[in-house]
């Protein structure tokens, strides 16, 4: 069977109040489905992207030779089969590829927003992830899925709405972040907003790409993505040339590789999104912003929970996933925990793996409702 | 090795409705087991990846972690039961780890593989070999069982440990070892069970 992929935009045009505070009117979410939604709409799935992903999950468009950023997991027989699921992919509020954020127009100015748009956190993500629920008519999610960013979405919803999902899968994730993930964090975003062509985040309004800051936050973001393994079987110490050049141009082939990973995010991804990806990372911890409540709130979800971790993932190692499956025991939830063996880094989460795949399929099969 | 009658004498020694954590649970059949007859709770725990699919399978909760890494993930008395089910030869630390289910659970169920069975002397007194059973069919350069001991061993060890036996149970699945069990357990008792407090 082929994937039935979709790409819509849903307007919301019901007013939303931030973490922050700020009161955006209406906005636009794209998001893309694959699958279909069953006559008692019990087989809907949410998948959560991480920071640079975006709708696009699965299948590919015509003309374009790339699939989906999680093409692997989603589709006809895979693991999160959409045989049997209704598939939802949203590009989170702030984002730039489609929904509304700091690359879009604001309707007031008729300018960019840029750094006008407001910080976002993951708790505003899940309410504008209701929001889409409610524009397609479902009530209830059988599955939140999402790695690392996308994990700490789907706990989040665990918590925010604990009656409105029947099962979450939290990969890679952490229930916060440490200081040494703001510190990367923060020299990202600094890399960004030292580029003299960030203009206070009104390059778009001005004309300019950041590309030399952004390019950098994502190179440097990238290498705590891999595993100092998986770099050394990739690349060693091979020379891009054969011979060193004693100048500092690229000599080693992993520069060669960082700088034309770094070149392509810049041609597909805004800066300002960044920035706020990032910040919305640091500012996850809702075991302390709900405190006491958080009790009461996950006594009313029944659900069942996976949480998957990478040995070889030092961004979110497995102590931290670890901690939420602690979490979880220590509220007597249904919780299954797998620790999967790979040197693909915090980047295994997107990667085959017939283990991950395996246990992802399992899972899924046993908890479904249909 | 389990075998599904040593599974159920566990089971028939587990009250309703309680919560029960296994470690070493394998495919998770006596959870699934547990479940099904007694309507207990709980959470299954392996190291191995493959088991982890099984159990996922039986639709237990399922966790992956090395025992020898201790049990910190799990709190003070949060179990009725804490199971370790022909799992403790396989152990690094067995005193350890039975003050971690004892710290963990109101009581402790432990079964285990009894070297004592006169069997595996046979094997080593006339054969002058390493044992090897159908249930442990390993050669001695390579094997999992670390810690393999006898019905008296582990009395030992209970009374140096200060753990009070509250039951236990000797069996085997021979017919002319049961005639036989109840006189010396130790020397024809192919598999223990314990009920620790």
């Amino acid at each position: 069977m082929t994937l039935d992929l979709k790409t819509s935009i849903a307007t919301i045009n019901h007013s939303i109040k931030l973490t922050s505070g700020f009161v955006l009117p209406s906005y636009d979410l794209k998001y893309e489905t694959y699958g279909n939604l069953n006559q008692d709409k019990s087989n809907a799935v949410l998948i959560c992207h991480a920071l640079s992903g975006n709708h696009h999950a699965a299948g590919r468009y015509d003309n374009d030779d790339r699939s989906g950023w999680w093409d692997n997991m989603i589709g006809p027989g895979k693991p999160i089969d959409t045989n049997s699921l209704f598939v939802v992919c949203l590009n989170n509020l702030g984002g730039c590829h489609g929904s509304t954020g700091p690359n879009t127009i604001d309707k007031k100015t008729g300018k960019y927003f840029g750094m006008n748009f407001p910080v976002v956190t993951v708790s505003d993500w899940v309410n504008t992830q209701k929001y889409l629920m409610d524009h397609l008519k479902i009530g209830k999610w059988n599955f939140v899925i999402g790695g690392s960013l996308g994990g700490m979405q789907s706990l989040q919803w665990a918590f925010q709405f604990p009656t409105l999902v029947d099962n979450c899968i939290i990969i890679a994730a952490a229930p916060k972040l440490t200081a040494q993930n703001i510190a990367f964090n923060e020299v990202a975003r600094q890399a960004i907003m030292k580029d003299p062509n960030w203009c206070g985040g009104d390059y778009l309004n001005q004309n300019k790409v950041p590309d030399k800051g952004l390019s950098l936050a994502r190179m440097l973001g990238h290498i705590t993505y891999l595993s100092d393994d998986s770099m050394k079987k990739k690349f060693g110490r091979d020379l891009r040339e054969t011979e060193l050049k004693f100048n500092y141009e690229v000599d080693f082939e992993i520069e060669s590789y960082l700088r034309y990973q770094g070149e392509k995010f810049v041609s597909n991804f805004d800066a300002n999104t960044y920035l706020l990806m990032t910040k919305s990372l640091d500012y996850f911890d809702p075991i302390k912003d709900f405190g006491d409540d958080l009790k009461n709130r996950l006594t009313e979800n029944d659900g069942n929970f996976l949480v998957i971790s990478f040995t070889s993932d030092w961004r979110f190692p497995p102590k931290r996933s670890k901690e939420i499956v602690e979490l979880l025991l220590d509220h007597k939830k249904n919780v299954s925990y797998a620790e999967i063996k790979s040197n693909g880094g915090h980047d295994a989460f997107l990667m085959e793996n017939q283990d991950y795949f395996d246990v992802m399929k399992n899972f899924i099969v046993r908890s479904k409702c249909v | 090795m389990r075998i599904r009658q040593d599974l159920e004498l566990i089971s028939s020694w587990v009250e309703k409705n309680s919560r029960v954590l296994d470690l070493g649970c394998g495919d998770g059949s006596l959870l699934k087991m547990l479940k099904e007859q007694k309507n207990v709770s709980g959470y299954g725990i392996d190291y191995d990846v493959s088991q982890i699919k099984l159990s996922l399978d039986n639709k237990i909760n399922v966790m992956q972690l090395d025992l020898n890494d201790g049990l910190n993930d799990f709190k003070n008395d949060t179990f009725d039961y804490v199971i370790l089910a022909q799992s403790l030869q396989e152990i690094k630390n067995p005193e350890k780890v039975l003050k971690e289910m004892l710290r963990i659970g109101k009581e402790v169920i432990v079964s285990f593989p009894n070297m004592g069975h006169w069997n595996s002397r046979f094997q080593l007194f006339i054969g002058g070999r390493m044992p090897m059973t159908k249930e442990l069919p390993y050669t001695w350069h390579d094997t999992p069982n670390i810690h393999l001991c006898t019905i008296c061993d582990f009395e030992n060890f209970c009374k140096k440990n200060n753990f009070k036996v509250a039951r236990s149970s000797i069996t085997s699945r021979s017919t002319i070892d049961n005639l036989m069990i109840n006189i010396l357990p130790n020397l024809f008792g192919q598999v223990a069970l314990f009920r620790i407090q």
